[in-house]
């Protein structure tokens, strides 16, 4: 039987839905029989692969990083899951849009006391002026709305789709949850 | 005062000439979604989450500011409203800030449940991503302006129940939102009696009582349906 080519992707999130989705437990056993982690941050592939049939993206769009990511990974994905209220609309991280992203790195990295006061410029992703839900950036298949999503939730959404059927989440969580 | 008979999504059904749509779909256990409608206060209309379709009229009409008169033909349910509620609420989201997983009413939230009955999973029209602000200048009690959806609960319940008129709406359009006394700090408000009714009828997390965490402000508000009944057999 050919496994199902999944991958997980974290942007601006605080991996709480990564978690949550290793709370499945001992059902992730049964999962592994029917799924292949082509790319994930709990797997060592570096380069998200091509033709991968399903992916679970964590967190928001906030950076130049995640919007490239983001578009790549629509790219060679086939069924599209925004994971997490950051990604399906961007909970904490967009608590900053109301002032913009240049007040909260001068808070941060100017205002703090730091003994180096300065806004870092090499060796991070600059920030995007607004943090942006997923799919405001590339179309979504589906919405896993919850901060974090409950195990039980994510587990059901995996099993109905790898059933092909569609899943209904409504009773199972909701923003905030 | 006669009694009108009507049909409600097929079904007949009968009330008396002075009652909303609202109030006998209740009566009948037919459920309308509703958010700035409170028993007991004045009606506002101004959520239009209640919006039916009453055979006649190519208006939408709102069902907790419509009387009932006789022959009326109402659907509550089509896919047309549901649709038209999704967006009421997904506009709601997108207006303020509402940031459900650190909201102190986070799960005793109408505007969350409201989301959830409609199948709201995420939104669809533009975030405004407004700078709104805080006030916590209350002894005992503060508002987020990020979490208000201008409902009008808490004018109301100020002015028709406890007799303050503390808050009330101010400024224009986009800009609206409740202010207490003449837009002047809550906490230096000469009428506010702090009996924290608004804090109580608030349907989201924006009036709250200070010291509250995360998904810890839980509200009681059937008080007013029964102090306005309590008042009303009295006079």
């Amino acid at each position: 039987m050919n496994k199902v080519r999944m991958a997980t992707v974290w942007l601006d999130g605080c991996s709480g839905c990564h978690m949550s989705f290793l709370d499945i437990d001992e059902r992730l056993l049964a999962l592994a029989d029917k799924i292949d982690l082509v790319y994930s941050p709990l797997v060592d592939y570096k380069e998200f692969p091509p033709d991968v049939d399903l992916t679970l993206v964590e967190g928001a769009v906030s950076s130049e990083e995640d919007l490239e990511k983001i578009q790549r990974v629509r790219q060679r994905t086939n069924l599209l899951i925004a994971l997490g209220d950051c990604a399906v609309n961007g909970n904490v991280p967009s608590m900053r849009n109301a002032v913009g992203a240049q007040a909260v790195l001068e808070r941060a990295y100017l205002e703090e006391g730091l003994l180096d006061r300065a806004i870092p410029q090499r060796g991070v992703p600059p920030l995007l002026p607004t943090v942006l839900p997923v799919h405001v950036v590339v179309p979504v298949d589906l919405f896993v709305p919850g901060c974090p999503p409950p195990a039980d939730a994510i587990y059901y959404v995996l099993t109905q789709l790898l059933e092909g059927k569609e899943p209904d989440l409504s009773s199972m969580t909701r923003f905030g949850k | 005062m006669t009694v009108v008979t009507l049909k409600i999504d097929d079904r007949d059904v009968s009330g008396r000439d002075d009652e909303t749509i609202l109030e006998i779909a209740r009566e009948n256990g037919i459920v309308i979604p509703t958010l700035c409608y409170l028993e007991g206060l004045s009606i506002a209309g101004a959520c239009r989450l209640c919006l039916v379709e009453v055979k006649g009229t190519s208006k939408l009409l709102p069902a907790c500011a419509t009387r009932v008169s006789e022959g009326m033909e109402i659907h509550t349910n089509s896919e047309r409203l549901t649709q038209y509620r999704r967006t009421i609420i997904e506009m709601l989201f997108a207006e303020g800030n509402h940031i459900c997983s650190v909201c102190v009413s986070n799960g005793h939230c109408q505007l969350q449940d409201a989301a959830v009955a409609l199948g709201v999973d995420h939104i669809g029209v533009p975030y405004l991503h407004p700078h709104r602000h805080v006030d916590a200048s209350h002894e005992l009690f503060g508002i987020d302006h990020n979490r208000c959806i201008l409902c009008a609960r808490c004018v109301r319940v100020c002015d028709e129940v406890e007799g303050a008129h503390t808050w009330d709406v101010g400024v224009r359009g986009i800009e609206a939102r409740v202010v207490t006394d003449f837009s002047t700090p809550w906490g230096d408000s000469d009428t506010c009696t702090s009996c924290g009714k608004c804090v109580q009828v608030c349907p989201t997390g924006a009036l709250f009582a200070k010291g509250k965490s995360a998904g810890e402000m839980t509200k009681q508000s059937e008080f007013v349906e029964y102090l306005v009944a309590m008042r009303g057999r009295r006079s």
